[in-house]
């Protein structure tokens, strides 16, 4: 094993270390240092890892096909424990600070440190007004390393390391405004509902290392090989099932995604960063990476699928009737990972780590520009009171056009390629989810559409002492802003032909090699089951037609364009209907704008409940353990103590003190002795010289006599 | 040497000697003020000058007179060297009060 690797990827390990290191800076010498230096630093040591990543893309490329993976490990971290595995067999726990870069890590270290990279940047110009600077650049960082561990780790421990990581800076970053109260609850939103989803993912691991015997990625491919697993194992569907569970918390979908439209309490930059481009999408790439154990789960492929399809059909329902710029954004992102989760769910893992790519240029983007439109307005967050900004900021208005007509899937933009493979594999395995899909698609178009409309065209409706000051944002944020545009742009040129998904092969389905055994007769799915791999059923089962590709294509272009000319009709032809519309659907128009009050029903359900615990257990704290417990034990020791404080006082301290008085009183005399006052002595000296005298005459006489 | 008749007895010399020796004695141990003290030794001390000189009369020698020459200087020094105290003891303590003046036992 001992091959000397590439220069770089023999140091995949320092990628994450370079933004540790400026963030333990920051941590520790951060308060002293200039802005300047501070913006150097952070941004720098994030390029430089992006260098890295770089060069090891590169070199990972150089390599042959089958062989691209490069793995380090750099130390133990918990020594090998044997114990039984569920089988019966042997196994040893191993877990190491290992660091593996495939295909697939390579893709995700790319777009964190690349998409990471320019947020920085860009973070330089917004934050450069507010308080702790440093702060919060350290807290990127922070963000930047625990990411990049969770992407490069080797098992399944340390990517949970990195996962807790990603989830500690949202919440610092999300409470970033700690004195606004709602900041501070949505951190704590986010932080609490990831435990929920975190919870499941820990047991996942663990059925995992019972199930399989290993927690190492590239073991976990040879241990389903060796296990004889049936197509459809309980096992591993469960631990399928629990995995999803940490992918629903973290990714927000359905039923844990109410964290993420709060979470825009944070930084822009924040927004765009974590929970847009990078962390939001651990949970796709953490089912991506163990989809070998999917892939023999069927039952747990199409929990994903549905929750996918319909937390996008949800959140895009929702994106329809928001008035923050910045919730649109926040619901449309629940809604692109919804889609992601449907490419999983329907075996199509590199059309989702695909989507997952180009959702990061252009939802990063339309962040961006979202953030430089805020700037612009002084803070403003309502659509209501925008409008007409299109000739006040151009660069922000191209650029974000730019990335709505991406997310929207017009073509040739980077969203119309992965939207369009999502949705043709998803038509290959079912037509319902291909529906929700094809719909959520013209629901996108049409949300995004209309905060391009709002925000950009039409009458002004910005308040008139914000209007003397709009103006186009500092260089450091609009370059960033072009370079995504551009991404945004060709981005999706590299999935023509399938070449992302050939990259990515090996990675996503190793284990095709696997003879299935069938329990799932009767989808028809395997009828010769037993005599060929997965992956021939797979093929053989979902091949799509040439022409019916071409028309799914030209059905989802359409929807796209149909929602578009639906929000100019809406929103500049007759801008009076919206107010029409939702007054004649009255009580559901106030349902979707309230969210379907989900929020209440959680907080009904779950957090009230939680509270009402937290208080009974409370006033049974108060009342039995503090009452008669601690309260009666101490009114006891009160009582012991009284009469022991009596006993004391008169009998032991009494017979103390009356020796001591006795003492005092014959000492009287003798005191008097050494007053230390002059006088005190003469007088002695004089009693004394008398008492002489008196003796001296008294023998005097008794001689004369 | 003076003849006895002009002498007055020493018998009177004894007792006014007696007399201021009591006055110093008494002011030494009753009075608080440490000056005050230190003037009823000078009372003492002339007590006994009193003695020296009338010996010295009763028995013709000089040497008494020479004693008293003695105690007078010592006298003077010794006021010297007490008010030097008395003021360095004033200037650390703020009194000149015997009974205020309790160190000694330390």
């Amino acid at each position: 094993m001992n091959v000397q690797l590439p220069f770089f990827l023999d140091r995949i390990w320092l990628i994450p270390m370079f933004p540790l290191i400026t963030a333990a800076a920051m941590f520790f010498f951060g308060r002293r240092l200039k802005n300047d230096v501070v913006s150097w630093l952070c941004a720098g040591s994030v390029f430089v890892s992006f260098l890295f990543s770089v060069g090891a893309f590169f070199q990972l490329l150089g390599m042959p096909v089958g062989e691209r993976v490069a793995s380090k490990i750099l130390f133990e971290w918990i020594p090998a424990i044997p114990y039984h595995t569920l089988g019966g067999g042997m196994a040893k726990f191993v877990a190491d600070w290992g660091f593996q870069l495939d295909p697939l890590s390579s893709v995700m270290t790319l777009i964190v440190t690349g998409v990471g990279f320019l947020i920085h940047v860009y973070a330089t110009g917004y934050m450069a007004h507010e308080g702790g600077y440093y702060r919060f650049f350290g807290y990127l960082n922070l963000f930047m390393f625990s990411m990049l561990m969770l992407v490069l780790a080797n098992n399944l421990l340390l990517l949970f390391v990195g996962w807790e990581g990603v989830g500690t800076c949202s919440y610092l970053l999300i409470g970033f405004y700690f004195h606004k109260k709602s900041a501070s609850d949505a951190g704590k939103k986010a932080f609490i509902v990831n435990r929920i989803g975190d919870a499941g993912f820990l047991l996942g691991i663990f059925t995992t290392s019972a199930v399989l015997g290993t927690i190492r990625f590239n073991e976990i491919g040879p241990a389903l090989a060796a296990g004889h697993f049936a197509w459809g194992d309980p096992r591993l569907t469960a631990i399928a099932l629990l995995f999803f569970v940490g992918a629903t918390g973290k990714s927000a979908q359905i039923p844990l995604y109410v964290w993420l439209p709060d979470a825009m309490e944070g930084p822009t930059p924040v927004s765009a960063l974590i929970h847009a481009a990078t962390m939001v999408t651990a949970g796709v790439y953490m089912v991506t990476r163990t989809s070998a154990i999917y892939q023999l789960a069927p039952a747990a492929m199409t929990v994903v699928a549905v929750i996918g399809a319909a937390t996008a059909l949800f959140a895009a329902s929702m994106g329809l009737v928001q008035n923050d710029i910045k919730k649109v954004l926040a619901y449309s992102t629940i809604s692109q990972l919804g889609y992601m989760f449907l490419a999983l769910g329907v075996g199509a893992f590199a059309a989702g780590i695909f989507h997952l790519m180009t959702h990061a240029f252009f939802k990063g983007l339309l962040f961006l520009a979202a953030g430089s439109v805020i700037h612009a307005v002084s803070g403003e967050q309502d659509m209501q009171k925008m409008g007409a900004l299109a000739k006040k900021i151009p660069v922000t208005y191209r650029t974000m056009l730019i990335a709505t007509l991406a997310i929207a899937g017009v073509p040739p933009l980077a969203g119309f390629f992965s939207k369009d493979e999502i949705l043709g594999h998803s038509f290959e395995r079912s037509h319902i989810l291909w529906f929700v899909g094809w719909l959520t698609a013209g629901m996108t178009a049409f949300y995004m559409f209309r905060l391009l409309f709002l925000t950009f065209h039409g009458q002004s409706r910005v308040d008139h002492e914000v209007e003397h000051h709009i103006h186009e944002s500092p260089r450091s944020m609009l370059i960033p802003l072009v370079i995504l545009a551009v991404l945004s742009v060709i981005g999706g040129w590299i999935g023509v032909g399938h070449r992302f998904a050939r990259f990515l092969e090996p990675v996503v389905t190793i284990h095709h090699e696997i003879r299935v055994e069938p329990i799932f007769g009767r989808q028809g799915l395997l009828a010769e089951a037993g005599k060929q791999t997965i992956k021939e059923q797979l093929e053989e089962h979902s091949a799509l037609a040439p022409g019916e590709e071409y028309a799914l294509m030209g059905a989802s272009v359409a929807m796209a364009l149909a929602g578009i000319v639906l929000a100019w009709l809406l929103y500049i032809k007759r801008n009076d209907l919206p107010r029409k519309i939702a007054a004649s659907f009255g009580g559901f128009y106030r349902t979707v704008y309230n969210k379907y009050y989900v929020d209440q029903i959680y907080d009904a359900m779950f957090v009230n409940r939680a509270k009402d615990l937290g208080l009974t257990l409370g006033a049974f704290d108060r009342n039995v353990i503090d009452g008669a417990g601690v309260n009666g034990a101490g009114w006891l020791t009160r009582a012991i103590s009284r009469v022991s404080m009596w006993w004391d006082t008169w009998i032991v301290d009494g017979s103390v003190r009356l020796g001591a008085r006795i003492v005092w009183l014959f000492s009287y005399p003798v005191r008097m002795m050494q007053g230390g006052r002059v006088q005190s002595y003469m007088l002695l000296v004089v009693i004394g010289l008398i008492g002489v005298l008196a003796y001296y005459l008294h023998i005097v006489r008794h001689a004369i006599h | 040497m003076a003849t006895p008749q002009s002498m007055i007895a020493p018998d009177y010399y004894l007792l006014l000697s007696l007399a201021l020796f009591t006055i110093g004695v008494i002011g030494v141990l009753t009075r608080r003020n440490v000056i005050v003290m230190l003037m009823s030794i000078e009372l003492i001390l002339n007590a006994v000058n009193i003695n020296l000189m009338a010996f010295s009369r009763m028995w013709g020698s000089v040497d008494g007179q020479v004693f008293a020459i003695f105690v007078i200087t010592d006298a003077a020094a010794e006021a010297a060297v007490g008010l030097g105290i008395i003021l360095a003891f004033f200037r650390n303590r703020e009194t000149v009060l015997a009974d205020e003046m309790d160190m000694l036992k330390w």
